[in-house]
């Protein structure tokens, strides 16, 4: 019986997507043959900064990291065993401890490029969460001494922002480009700053607004082949080839998927958004939902790790708009950057899960979805904070929630065949049937 | 109109068979490895129980753990959805049920109409199920049917904070060891597992009536615990099913819903 509803067709710029995050790591690799300089940092760090060191800067950013050896089970489970018998905490975040146990081991997860992990010039991060900015401290110790610079960005959520916290975190970023010259020797250029927060711009804008047509149904994309794709922005958010693929070729190619009708479950019946990073290692939940004709649009995880987004004249959620603003110097660039990046919904919640709420319900109302999937991720203190009183809030909305428990990074506290089991019984309680074996 | 409800759980499979909206038996085989040759047994079983002849059999919906092994049914359907027809057939009044299985406990709640508006599921971990009372009756040497009479004479609560079987065992063993009576033990086995299901339909949400189902709902000793950790009187099915025949009862009925057209 055929249960197909709606046409659907592979994503033309997929395998670019793919050619790019490879190029990414294989760059990070081959820095030095180049004479280039390598950091790391988080994939929420102001990467557009060391930008201005010049056009052979390359950086590896964590979290993205360390899903990369999450989704390599046997990898992750070296590492984390390598980790643990350093000494470290099996509670801690699985992403950091991957990471860490990369660096233990002296594996690159891509080794088609580098057997060794490449070794970073420096380290450039900020300070958000619980972790961020002691992974890079322990990073640093565990390659025997980098030098690190962390800048601390908690002033509060967006709504509160005042010109002195937001001078707080300038001041800081100002302090970071001295650092950034003296560490590595090299002059600062402002026009390539300037040049990366506009890609900065454009990256977070477009990312949105690829998301934003998900409201369609059916939805032409789903979240596990978003994940794919976000992932570019979580890479490099400040860099020409991210901030061109998203503009120039995924979001035309989607809009017209809108616009001829395409899907990306052939099936859609239901739809639902998860939250938090997903367990990497088993992302086949994401077709077992399938089966029932469901679609994950994706998550306010997905959505706006690097998407940024405003209200818009009539009352709905869309891409927050590109500053029209010229930009002439440092300070300006800097302000820019820190004042856009303060706006982005992922730290909101850090600061309350009122924040967070009220985001998820948006989203279920204006994605009309049939329910919400919530990750109770042991793996991220940071994104899990709050979640059980997020899910009361999306139930008080009148929307179903099913939460599992797992973990991003450490497939040994994910149970697949109860998720799926667990699963089956919110899909009946949604009034759906499986459509396919 | 005859149907059978199968419930292939995780220590026993269970049937039911239904006439017209009235059960005609039931029957009860321990699931072994091949789990379809269980559910093939039970089957036999209840047939042979009333005479009846297999091709009379209209429809046939089979839930629990090894529901897909099962793949002479017509249907499927998850123990939440069969508990739920289950229940709300016995006790129209209840809002959430509490169905405590060998391998896994379960909270449900339900709105007026029987629909399920939420439920829990304990995460990987026996303690919050009926293989852990087995587990404890073997490391204390008595009879599980026993179990329940037995912490019913306690005199004292005793402590009990492992949080996994594995744990809990030793702990019994340290409580064998200082020669705390068995009755007092066995009371904080059931304590035990009472904290985590009462913890788990707290997330969920209790609303009255509160029913009490599956197999280790039959032990007095449990709803005793449940009962005082819980804070409210739990209806336990008797007629016209025992708590553990529930799941394969509302199977039946959501076989017999099929037939009528949904």
């Amino acid at each position: 019986m055929s249960t197909t509803k709606y046409p659907s067709e592979r994503l033309k710029s997929w395998g670019k997507a793919k050619t790019l995050r490879e190029n990414y790591y294989r760059d990070f690799a081959e820095a030095h043959d180049k004479g280039g300089i390598r950091w790391a940092g988080g994939a929420w760090s102001f990467d557009a900064i060391p930008a201005g060191l010049g056009e052979d800067v390359w950086c590896l950013t964590g979290e993205p990291y360390g899903a990369t050896v999450a989704f390599n089970k046997e990898l992750a489970l070296e590492c984390q065993e390598a980790i643990e018998t350093k000494g470290f905490a099996r509670d801690l975040c699985s992403y950091m401890r991957n990471y860490w146990g990369s660096i233990i081991l002296n594996k690159y997860a891509w080794p088609q490029y580098s057997e060794e992990f490449p070794k970073p010039d420096f380290m450039w991060q900020d300070h958000i969460c619980c972790s961020h900015a002691k992974w890079y401290q322990v990073a640093s110790d565990l390659e025997g001494g980098i030098p690190t610079f962390s800048i601390d960005v908690s002033v509060g959520p967006y709504e509160e922002l005042t010109e002195s916290r937001l001078n707080y975190i300038v001041g800081q970023m100002h302090d970071g480009i001295k650092w950034l010259e003296k560490t590595t020797s090299r002059d600062y250029n402002d026009e390539l700053l300037i040049k990366a927060v506009q890609n900065e711009f454009r990256t977070c804008h477009y990312w949105a607004a690829i998301c934003e047509l998900n409201k369609t149904i059916p939805a032409p994309l789903d979240e596990k082949s978003m994940y794919a794709l976000y992932v570019l922005g979580t890479l490099r958010k400040s860099s020409q080839w991210t901030a061109d693929y998203y503009e120039k070729e995924l979001y035309p190619e989607i809009k017209d998927r809108v616009k001829r009708g395409i899907a990306a479950v052939e099936n859609e019946q239901c739809r639902i958004m998860t939250d938090t990073q997903p367990p990497w290692a088993f992302l086949k939940v994401f077709r077992y939902l399938e089966k029932y004709g469901c679609v994950s649009i994706g998550s306010l995880y997905t959505f706006s790790l690097i998407g940024l987004w405003e209200d818009k004249e009539d009352g709905t959620w869309g891409p927050r708009s590109i500053p029209e603003i010229e930009i002439t110097n440092r300070d300006e660039a800097l302000r820019a950057l820190a004042e856009w990046n303060l706006s982005k919904p992922e730290w909101q919640h850090f600061y309350h899960p009122k924040l967070k709420s009220e985001m998820m319900i948006r989203i279920a109302r204006e994605w009309k979805l049939d329910g919400v999937l919530l990750h109770f991720n042991r793996g991220c203190e940071g994104l899990s904070l709050g979640i059980a009183e997020n899910r009361l809030a999306i139930q008080k909305a009148g929307f179903p929630v099913m939460p599992f428990e797992g973990n991003m990074g450490d497939e040994r506290e994910f149970d697949l065949t109860r998720t799926m089991a667990r699963i089956d019984a919110f899909m009946e309680s949604l009034g759906m049937k499986k459509l396919v074996d | 109109m005859t149907t059978i409800g199968i419930d292939l759980g995780a220590k026993n499979t269970k049937v039911v068979i239904l006439r017209d909206g009235e059960i005609l038996t039931t029957a009860s085989v321990l699931s072994g490895f091949d789990q379809k040759a269980s559910a093939d047994e039970a089957v036999n079983n209840a047939l042979r129980n009333v005479g009846i002849a297999r091709d009379e059999i209209k429809y046939i919906t089979a839930t629990g753990a090894g529901m897909d092994a099962i793949t002479f049914a017509n249907d499927t359907v998850t123990e939440i959805s069969a508990n739920a027809r289950g229940i709300t057939a016995v006790f129209p009044s209840v809002r959430t049920v509490i169905d405590v299985g060998a391998e896994e406990g379960r909270v449900i709640r339900l709105n007026e109409n029987g629909k399920v508006v939420d439920f829990g599921i304990n995460e990987k971990c026996a303690a919050g199920a009926g293989a852990f009372t087995e587990a404890m009756a073997r490391a204390l040497e008595v009879d599980l049917e026993k179990m329940g009479e037995m912490s019913l004479k306690s005199t004292k609560a005793v402590p009990m904070n492992a949080q996994c079987t594995i744990f809990a065992e030793s702990e019994v063993v340290s409580l064998i060891h200082q020669k705390t009576p068995k009755e007092d033990i066995i009371r904080a086995v059931h304590d035990a597992i009472a904290d985590r299901i009462t913890s788990m339909a707290r997330r969920v949400g209790i609303e009255k009536e509160v029913a009490l189902v599956g197999g280790v709902a039959n032990n007095i000793g449990f709803v005793d615990s449940m009962t005082r950790n819980l804070g409210y009187d739990l209806l336990v099915p008797k007629d016209p099913v025992v708590p553990e025949f529930i799941p394969a009862y509302g199977a039946a009925l959501l076989a017999q819903d099929e037939l009528n057209g949904g």
